[in-house]
């Protein structure tokens, strides 16, 4: 994986939501939604991103597509800035990086048929027209698995699992290098997640391409991703291979994440010692001192109220934001 | 055994602008007192529909129970849920039958405190002041894991966490201590670390309490460590139905097979492909003749075409409506 | 004849072969409108009435304004003294009132389709531009909007008619332009809700322009919400354009239109009650039938309430 090229490069990525108050509708504060988040992604990877909702992390894959700009922070894609990029030059760049939403529903229009859906993206960057844009649909169509005749239906004609492959035909359709996928399988079933986590696995394989895949459910983000990424109130806490992130992780956050999750398997379950967060994540519109997750962190020191602490590199290419972390296991709840 | 509940042939159907959507086609089982019953299908496949119809949850129209039998025992004998009139179901429901749903934020009314949605409930089920109401409310929010009950017993639902309120619509379903929680996806909208508080949480409560729950889910791996039996529905029948371990380790329907393998393993270090199970869910509009898992069964055969399944036993607690045979890898002997 | 749909394919959603054909479409339609049967009353009526409108010349037994003294006030004829030749009866000039309920149609269509084409369009220019540029824009284009919805509207009319006198086209720019305010708020709303939703950010994402998006995103779907509101404000108009006419400042009395019928009664409301009641009823007919009307239309266009197969 090493010898592999950087193709994704964030650096220090914030992004504010100002609050407005007040009778002159003045800017009050800000919703930390995402607060300097750094991480690199190389050529054919997968970085999984987790977090559970409100930690920022649908809004980190926004503001690297561009959908939404940031407040501060640099995006490296290819290694130029593309935070800089404004018309044309952000819409040329645009079919190199694509998106697949989470609601398959909400993001394809009810009005257009699935062969105008499809084959938005190449018509508006002018490279098919006609008869040749017609086979690339449906080429595309029988890619994903899904009828070619079907390109003359509308989106309400499919269901949840059917619409996602829409979703993935169209993202496709511009043979992008780097594609975020937020969220993509939450809404659905669990026999359909299956398909679709393998259908994005083989074009994965097939096209060499690239994901941001940005999740809440744990066990799916540590099937396809190579890497991990933890999120938690705008903040990265861990970042490491997924392997060591399920059997060696350094953040309380992430052992607690862990713990959280239900393996399907009932001996196991009845066994398992889990360790059980108190309380709900704090709003990110007011977020605690020091380190954000020292409100609910069992191993709480002092140092931890006040000082903010940096996302370290403990182990090479394990990366932690605790105090506490260290080589000698320090920062492990005991069970 | 002790059954709390008995359902015996329940179809419901539902009359819609396309035609007759047949939800539940003819489900029969048992609930026993103080177990744990998972029900766990995908959307579609019934779960949520039969449990709905045999509390008159169902909106009618375009729903209608078409025939069934759902025999409840309580004190005062054994009385078919299907037989009452809206009036006694509104006593059962909330009463001795308690609900826990998806989106707690629905469930709640917004503009009464969570307190006083919890007394009303008290008070409309058992008989006693207000000033006992109050004192049981505080208890109760006590029970759920609220912390600073008497503060939070002005709260409105807004002022609350996803995970709160959810805990409030769990104080008001165990409220007048009912024989059966009925939870329909209860965790679904919730994020993972507050999911393992909520589970946690009905696990305390059902052996300090002994009551029976009927858990719906889609997510096979939270029902591993909280059912007793697991019921997996397939196009509004019962596809199988056995104790936790034997469905987890000894898998007879295709269908269940499919399901497990669609789930990736936390517990396995070699990420295999996952076992997908492909096509989409059966047309509820089409009236069902044959099994309705064939068209996306690996081992479909053409008596799967010609037949329904019967639910048959497999063990002492295990059922399964399938003509193949997965241990010896052929058809069924009869 | 179990074999009939064998199928070991493992070609998903096989369920979608099927296609879908123009027949089945005008055959679902058809189930649509005769499940909500407020619905086909709601057409027929709206179809009448403009079928009334159309071919009035036709229809309609006698001339509107022939005059027939001798046989004015002629009853219905369910009442005592009615006759069949003049079914409804004849007014205080023994003019036909079914012929002049006939004709009365031709005014309250036109003014209603005219008004409201002109209402939408102005109401969408300037809704589309607030809601798609937002901002400071936004806030003073609504502002202006608020304040011209909080005018008292009668009043608000009655001295735009005594200023520009009374004829049709008048009584239609007056409506064209004061209902204008209703659909710039409703496409406003619209243009927000469809600015963020997830098929134009994908658009976005695709590279796509603003002016791609407003035709080829937004304007699509505004037309659904926007039909059903003008069949709802065409019957508004249809009601104010009645109540105009009844206060005088509609179209000129040598005119046969359903307001100047109501006020030409009123002298008679004791003696000849028909001569005002007649024309109320052909209002309240038509008002009935386009709100039956649009209700169905509100259910009928929205995409997302059409069920999908699944």
């Amino acid at each position: 994986m090493n010898e592999r090229s950087e193709l994704l490069r964030v650096e220090d990525l914030k992004v504010h939501f100002p609050i407005y108050g007040g009778v002159l509708g003045r800017k009050v504060g800000a919703v930390k939604a995402v607060d300097g988040v750094s991480f690199t992604i190389r050529t054919g990877e997968t970085l999984g991103l987790v977090g559970e909702s409100g930690c920022g992390k649908s809004t980190t894959g926004r503001a690297i597509i561009q959908l939404q700009r940031a407040t501060a922070g640099r995006v490296f894609f290819d290694g130029t800035d593309i935070t800089t990029l404004r018309g044309k030059a952000l819409r040329r760049l645009r079919p190199k990086m694509q998106m697949i939403f989470q609601d398959p529903y909400a993001t394809l229009n009810p009005r257009h048929s699935v062969g105008k859906i499809v084959g938005e993206p190449l018509k508006l960057q002018g490279l098919m027209r006609g008869k040749e844009l017609e086979e690339r649909v449906a080429e595309l169509l029988k890619m994903v698995g899904l009828n070619p005749a079907f390109a003359r239906r509308y989106p309400h004609e499919f269901s949840g699992g059917q619409r996602q492959r829409i979703g993935i035909a169209r993202a496709l359709s511009v043979n992008p290098k780097f594609i975020v996928c937020d969220e993509p399988i939450s809404a659905l079933d669990v026999s359909i997640q299956a398909q679709v986590v393998n259908l994005l696995q083989d074009l994965q394989e097939q096209f060499n391409l690239t994901y941001l895949f940005i999740a809440h459910d744990l066990s799916m983000v540590k099937h396809i991703s190579h890497r991990i990424a933890v999120m938690y109130l705008g903040k990265i806490m861990e970042l490491t291979d997924r392997n060591t992130l399920f059997e060696d992780p350094l953040h309380p956050y992430t052992q607690a994440l862990n713990s959280a999750v239900p393996t399907p398997n009932p001996a196991l379950e009845r066994k398992r010692k889990r360790f059980i967060l108190t309380g709900d994540p704090p709003s990110p519109a007011n977020p605690p001192s020091g380190c954000v997750f020292h409100t609910r962190c069992p191993l709480v020191i002092d140092e931890c109220r006040t000082q903010i602490p940096e996302l370290r590199e403990i182990f090479p290419g394990h990366f932690a934001a605790c105090h506490l972390a260290d080589s000698k296991g320090s920062s492990k709840i005991a069970l | 055994m002790d059954r709390i509940l008995e359902v015996r042939n329940l179809v419901t159907r539902f009359y819609t602008l396309d035609g007759v959507v047949h939800a539940v086609n003819g489900v029969s089982f048992d609930l026993r007192r103080g177990e744990t019953l998972a029900i766990v299908g995908e959307s579609g496949s019934g779960k949520s529909v039969t449990v709905l119809s045999l509390v008159g949850l169902i909106p009618k129209p375009p729903g209608k129970v078409e025939q069934g039998a759902a025999y409840f025992r309580t004190e005062q004998g054994r009385i078919d849920l299907l037989q009452l009139s809206e009036e006694e179901l509104r006593e059962v429901r909330g009463g001795q039958i308690g609900f826990v749903f998806q989106d707690p934020l629905s469930s709640l009314n917004p503009i009464l405190t969570i307190g006083e949605q919890i007394k009303e409930t008290l008070t409309r089920h058992l008989n006693i002041t207000g000033e006992e109401a109050k004192a049981r409310t505080i208890d109760l929010l006590a029970e759920v894991g609220i912390p600073d009950p008497e503060l939070r017993y002005k709260a409105y639902p807004f002022q609350l966490s996803g995970g709160m309120r959810q805990r409030v619509v769990i104080a008001i379903a165990i409220a007048c201590r009912p024989q059966i929680v009925i939870a329909d996806e209860p965790t679904t909208a919730l994020d993972v670390t507050v999911q393992a508080q909520i589970i946690d949480l009905f696990n305390h409560l059902q052996q300090t309490l002994n009551m029976a729950m009927i858990w719906i889910t889609h997510d096979l791996g939270v029902v591993a460590g909280l059912a007793d039996r697991v019921m997996v529905m397939y196009g509004g029948r019962i596809a199988e139905v056995a104790p936790v371990d034997d469905l987890y380790e000894r898998p007879a329907h295709p269908y269940t097979v499919g399901l497990l393998g669609a789930l990736p393993r936390l517990d396995s270090k070699e990420s295999k492909r996952l076992v997908s199970i492909e096509g989409t869910p059966p047309d509820l509009l089409i009236p069902p003749r044959h099994c309705p898992f064939a068209r996306r069964c690996r081992f479909a055969f053409e008596r799967c075409w010609r037949e329904m399944p019967e639910l048959t036993p497999l063990g002492p607690e295990h059922r399964v409506a399938c003509f193949y045979d997965m241990e010896r890898g052929g058809p069924r002997n009869e | 004849m179990a074999f009939d749909n064998l199928n070991f394919s493992h070609e998903p959603d096989s369920l979608l072969d099927k296609e879908r054909t123009w027949g089945d479409r005008v055959r679902y339609l058809a189930r649509l409108l005769w499940r909500d049967r407020s619905g086909v009353i709601g057409v027929v009526i709206f179809l009448s009435v403009v079928a009334a409108a159309l071919f009035a010349p036709w229809i309609a037994p006698y001339d509107p304004l022939a005059q027939d003294l001798r046989n004015s006030k002629q009853p219905p004829v369910w009442q005592e003294g009615g006759a069949w030749d003049h079914p409804l009866g004849t007014d205080n000039l023994g003019r036909d009132i079914l012929s002049r309920i006939i004709y009365g149609a031709r005014v309250s269509i036109t003014v209603g389709f005219f008004g409201v084409i002109i209402a939408a369009s102005l109401g969408m220019i300037i809704g589309s531009i607030a809601g798609y540029l937002g901002g400071r824009v936004d806030s003073v284009v609504m502002g202006f909007i608020n304040l011209l919805l909080s005018l008292p509207y009668l009043l608000f009319v009655v001295f735009i008619a005594a200023v520009l006198g009374r004829s049709l086209l008048n009584v239609i720019l007056i409506f064209g332009v004061t209902d204008s305010p209703i659909f710039a708020r409703v496409t406003r709303g619209e243009v927000l809700r469809i600015r963020r939703s997830g098929y134009v950010e994908s658009a976005i994402c695709a590279g796509a322009r603003w002016p791609y998006i407003i035709v080829d995103h937004i304007l699509p779907n505004l037309i659904g919400p926007l039909i059903t509101l003008a069949t709802f404000e065409m019957s508004a108009m249809i009601f104010y354009e009645a109540g105009l006419g009844f206060l005088g400042l509609s179209v000129p009395p040598s005119i046969p239109s359903w307001g100047n019928m109501l006020a030409a009664g009123r002298k008679y409301l004791t003696s000849a009650t028909w001569i005002a009641t007649m024309p109320g009823l052909a209002i309240m007919y038509t008002s009935l039938g386009m709100n039956l009307l649009g209700d169905w239309l509100r259910d009928v266009l929205d995409p997302r309430l059409r069920r999908s197969r699944r």
